[in-house]
């Protein structure tokens, strides 16, 4: 195999080859970006200490966002932060992540760099350490540049059993910030909508907010990050686990002016846009403030608002999510059906 | 037309078109003066539609007042051969469709276009008839077919698209013309003897183009007030409460709630690019059947933009989808709820009429919200 193919600007089948290519491409890409230890040594598995509690919180997800590069992050910011978040709503410390990229032929290696160091400059960010990997290249149109799977494991700290399930009547509904960055953000990069210039995606690794949170509210009852399907999905799965009707005041829900703008415009309900930096938290009124101060005082929870309650469900009632608005009136907060398709006028 | 109300804001900060203690103080007279009359509003326009279920207004209206939804979405009123139409267009070869998002999950007779795209034809979304302009000049050697439809708001971007598609010697381009004018579908909801409508809560954004003349035959003819209204809270109810007013007085008129987008002519440039473009041609609609003079086409002169004129499709044969009464719903004759279908084999996730896939539809709205 020719040394120089390293120096060849596009991603080729070889590099999937198992062979010298493939080598190369690791040791020079993935082993100079996230260089853990547990990785660099090369074996097959990674290797590493996880403190004993007796139980390990495990998460997976994949990454195929198109555009790759959007305001404010890209695949592999999100790929990490995902992974990392989702990890860490079940109370766990993460500790390692395991990633999987399949590339497709001809995709520009100089992307794929600025796709992994901004993979390790997310897991610095979080401290956690990308530990075992695996690469794919499949033929020009059988992926759309390049796909990631990350998995994340960690350890969940003795008495911590957060979930769904336990929302009960009376409990508090905080956000960590603003909603609708994310989605409205790849929305305009992708279709070539010049919404506004200062809409980022929020994309952020969570697990110190939720560690701070869990300080704060010993007795939170569960978080959830609001990905795909907005805040409106998260909220209807909590009343649905807990039996519950959750009521959102829609005047304390903080949105960004140019966000919701996008959004009217589109004819999209920011309730049901992406996030990928922000947490849900249910906690006990009691502990509502403290979980609030704490949320505020994270680098990403400086927009954190108390935005609704759980109440108790009517008898002979389905669990729902119900929205009150400034004057008085309420509408049913229904989840996203299929894809977000903006409307004609 | 007449002034603006004078609880009106007049001011073009948007904030005070959502202030919350106007809203209150609207609903609290919305209540005082309808008290427990029994009255029959109807919105034309699908943006009305869905502001008033998030809005949550049909929770705090007084319980005789009723709000029904017209035929003001756009993919709802398109008949079912118009969509078989479309999708027969996309079946071409070398053909690339371009249409706004809420098209692509209306069932025709036997798919629809979302359907047809997972099988491979080439269809986009995209946000503006311009950017299907750019589509044809990037794609030479491809047919690229824009499937139209709206109501008078959409038209003059058309328009504007035809000429510039002119302008720019695009032979590749063509438009494929389902666009609609309100005026005939509130007269055709009129002339129904089983629909009651005591006032109807005009289009601000298709008034903001035509003006009111068009609605004065309400008026003139039906003895029917309209109100003309905008879509922030404080607007829809202002309009709400006009309306009422009228239908209570026996004093029917068409008045402006919407006086900082909609004057009395309208805009005359908008409707002068229409003419120019389009001829006004006898249209079917769903629910409404065929109403004369009703649709628009291409005028002779811009027949090399027409696509019904330069392809020869073959259109499967029409197959009106089984129980469903969206042309029911269209016409103000029962509620969403009503329908046999709602919610026992149509939803948003399975839609059987279009009115249920939309989310300006009035179903789609009546489920989505609850407002049932």
């Amino acid at each position: 195999m020719d040394m120089r193919s390293m120096d060849e600007q596009t991603v080729l089948l070889g590099h999937g080859s198992g062979g010298q290519m493939m080598k190369h491409l690791i040791d020079d890409i993935f082993f100079e970006a996230f260089g853990s230890p547990e990785l660099v040594v090369g074996n097959d598995a990674g290797v590493a200490e996880l403190p004993a509690t007796g139980r390990i919180a495990l998460s997976t997800d994949s990454f195929v966002v198109t555009p790759q590069f959007f305001p404010g992050g890209d695949i592999g910011r999100l790929a990490v932060c995902g992974t990392v978040n989702d990890v860490a709503t079940s109370g766990a410390h993460v500790r390692y992540l395991s990633c999987g990229f399949i590339l497709e032929e001809g995709y520009p290696l100089d992307a794929l760099r600025r796709i992994v160091t901004s993979m390790a400059d997310t897991a610095r960010e979080a401290g956690v350490r990308i530990i075992t990997g695996d690469t794919k290249v499949v033929e020009r149109g059988g992926v759309d540049g390049i796909y990631i799977n990350t998995a994340g494991v960690g350890e969940v700290p003795a008495g911590v059993d957060l979930s769904g399930a336990n929302c009960a009547p009376g409990d508090v509904i905080v956000l960590s910030g603003t909603l609708g960055d994310h989605g409205i953000a790849v929305m305009g990069q992708r279709e070539g909508l010049a919404f506004s210039t200062d809409i980022v995606s929020d994309a952020a690794p969570l697990n110190h907010l939720i560690a701070a949170v869990m300080d704060a509210a010993p007795h939170v009852r569960c978080f959830r990050d609001p990905t795909r399907g907005g805040i409106a999905s998260t909220l209807n799965e909590f009343a649905a686990a807990s039996r519950t009707v959750l009521e959102v005041e829609e005047q304390a829900v903080p949105v960004r002016p140019e966000v919701r703008g996008a959004c009217e415009m589109l004819g999209y309900d920011v309730l049901q846009v992406a996030n990928e930096g922000k947490m849900v938290a249910i906690v006990p009124a009691d502990e509502a403030e403290a979980a609030l101060a704490a949320m505020r005082s994270s680098r990403y929870g400086k927009h954190a608002a108390i935005i609704g309650t759980v109440c108790e469900l009517a008898c002979g009632t389905e669990p729902y999510v119900r929205v009150r608005t400034p004057w008085g009136s309420t509408r049913v907060l229904d989840m996203l059906v299929g894809e977000q398709l903006p409307r004609i006028c | 037309m007449s002034a603006s109300p004078n609880r009106m804001p007049r001011t073009a900060d948007f904030a005070a078109f959502r202030d919350p203690d106007l809203a209150r103080e609207l609903i609290a007279r919305i209540n005082a003066l309808v008290a427990d009359r029994v009255i029959y509003l109807m919105e034309v326009c699908g943006t009305h539609t869905v502001s008033i279920g998030r809005y949550g207004f049909r929770s705090v209206m007084p319980e005789g007042l009723h709000l029904l939804s017209g035929p003001g979405c756009p993919v709802c009123v398109t008949a079912n051969r118009d969509i078989d139409r479309a999708i027969a267009l996309a079946r071409l070869d070398g053909v690339i469709i371009a249409t706004f998002g809420d098209m692509m999950r209306v069932p025709g007779s036997s798919t629809s276009l979302i359907a047809e795209k997972a099988a491979g034809r080439d269809i986009r979304v995209v946000y503006s008839p311009l950017d299907a302009l750019d589509i044809a000049a990037q794609n030479p050697a491809r047919e690229v077919v824009f499937i139209s439809v709206g109501f008078e708001t959409t038209t003059p971007a058309m328009a504007a698209c035809v000429l510039e598609a002119a302008e720019r010697g695009l032979s590749n381009f063509s438009l494929f013309c389902a666009n609609k004018a309100t005026p005939a579908a509130l007269r055709a909801i009129e002339d129904d003897p089983q629909t009651r409508i005591d006032g109807f809560l005009l289009p601000g954004h298709v008034s903001t183009i035509t003006g009111a003349a068009p609605y004065r035959f309400l008026v003139d003819e039906f003895s029917t007030p309209g109100v003309i209204t905008g879509f922030e809270p404080v607007d829809i109810l202002a309009g709400i409460e006009m309306l009422a007013r009228m239908v209570i007085s026996g004093a029917p008129d068409i008045k402006n709630a919407y006086p900082r987008g909609a004057h009395r002519e309208g805009n005359t440039v908008a409707q002068r690019l229409c003419a120019e473009v389009f001829e006004p041609c006898d249209a079917l609609w769903r629910g409404l059947g065929e109403l004369p003079a009703s649709g628009l086409r291409l005028r002779e002169a811009y027949a090399a933009f027409d696509a019904s004129r330069r392809f020869d499709i073959e259109v499967e044969p029409t197959v009106e989808p089984r129980g469903c009464r969206c042309g029911d719903v269209l016409r103000g004759r029962i509620a969403p709820g009503e329908c046999p279908l709602f919610d026992r084999g149509c939803t948003p996730e399975h839609p059987i009429g279009p009115c249920m896939v939309s989310s300006e539809g009035s179903c789609a709205a009546s489920f989505r919200f609850k407002d049932r």
